[in-house]
């Protein structure tokens, strides 16, 4: 395993590099430690996608609200469920997913976290911050699980540049 | 870098000196048992020195919220000093940058108190 995964207890890692991709995919137990490992992972692939500070610091939050979700509300800590987190970089994309084997979230149910009724409120931010900071977003709820999909689009490349969704 | 709290006293204010990562897990826990230590002791008007805080994420934000709204309904006040550029943009998104009182003075916040 490359060094500084250790902090991924129990987890399965595959890498595969070629000259203009990079891929890897990382099984992870429910955890906190997870959360923070999936940060760290994000942080690493978007440096070396060649993202600037602020890109890399937005794809690593993203990445982390979405662990969050996959941790707590979908596989709810429960030690027998995994977290599926892939990376894949593209020549003009970085794209990420993040899988849990919960219940299955639907993005409709989520309030608006800048209503006014729901501002001080103390949680319900994570997916509108990973909408806020990513170029695209996909929730694909099932019965076995969430699968969010996080595109951000490589600076310099015909991808860069398109308005981010909401 | 793990959150740390420091709590020192001016002018009847308790200016706690925020460090490290406001996130869900420990640093979150440790700005809830602050702000709530304070509250216990009759100290209710709470300056947060978000100045070395290096990273937040959406419970960290909420802690923030929770300690805002615990410390009004006990008829404090809670103001936020000193925001790092990630932490103001994250405010600013959220909507809660009007929602908290923000300052970036210290003796000017302090005098701000009632």
């Amino acid at each position: 395993m490359e060094p500084g995964w250790a902090d991924f207890p129990g987890a399965y890692f595959h890498e595969f590099f070629a000259m203009t991709e990079q891929r890897a995919s990382y099984t992870l137990d429910s955890t906190l430690e997870t959360v923070d490992s999936a940060e760290q992972a994000a942080c690493r692939f978007a440096a070396e996608a060649g993202f600037g500070e602020d890109e890399v610091m937005q794809i690593s939050m993203a990445v982390r609200e979405a662990a969050v979700n996959a941790v707590l509300h979908g596989n709810a800590y429960d030690p027998g469920k995994k977290v599926k987190l892939d990376f894949e970089t593209t020549g003009h994309d970085l794209v990420i997913t993040i899988r849990d084997q919960g219940k299955g979230m639907d993005p409709a149910r989520i309030p608006d976290p800048l209503a006014p009724e729901n501002l001080l409120k103390t949680s319900g931010r994570g997916i509108f911050l990973i909408r806020s900071f990513m170029d695209e977003v996909q929730i694909n709820p099932s019965q076995t699980g969430t699968e969010i999909k996080l595109v951000k689009h490589v600076p310099g490349t015909s991808g860069a540049g398109k308005e981010a969704s909401q | 870098m793990s959150m740390k709290t420091s709590t020192r006293q001016v002018d009847g204010v308790a200016i706690v000196d925020c460090s490290g990562r406001i996130t869900l897990g420990e640093g979150s826990v440790i700005l809830r048992d602050t702000v709530r230590e304070l509250l216990s002791k009759g100290q209710k008007k709470i300056l947060l020195n978000l100045g070395d805080v290096t990273y937040i994420d959406s419970s960290g934000i909420g802690e923030l919220v929770s300690a805002f709204t615990t410390v009004r309904n006990q008829g404090g006040e809670l103001k936020l000093l000193n925001l790092t550029k990630k932490v103001h943009d994250l405010l600013q998104i959220t909507k809660l940058y009007t929602v908290f009182d923000v300052k970036d003075d210290e003796a000017g916040a302090v005098k701000a108190f009632n």
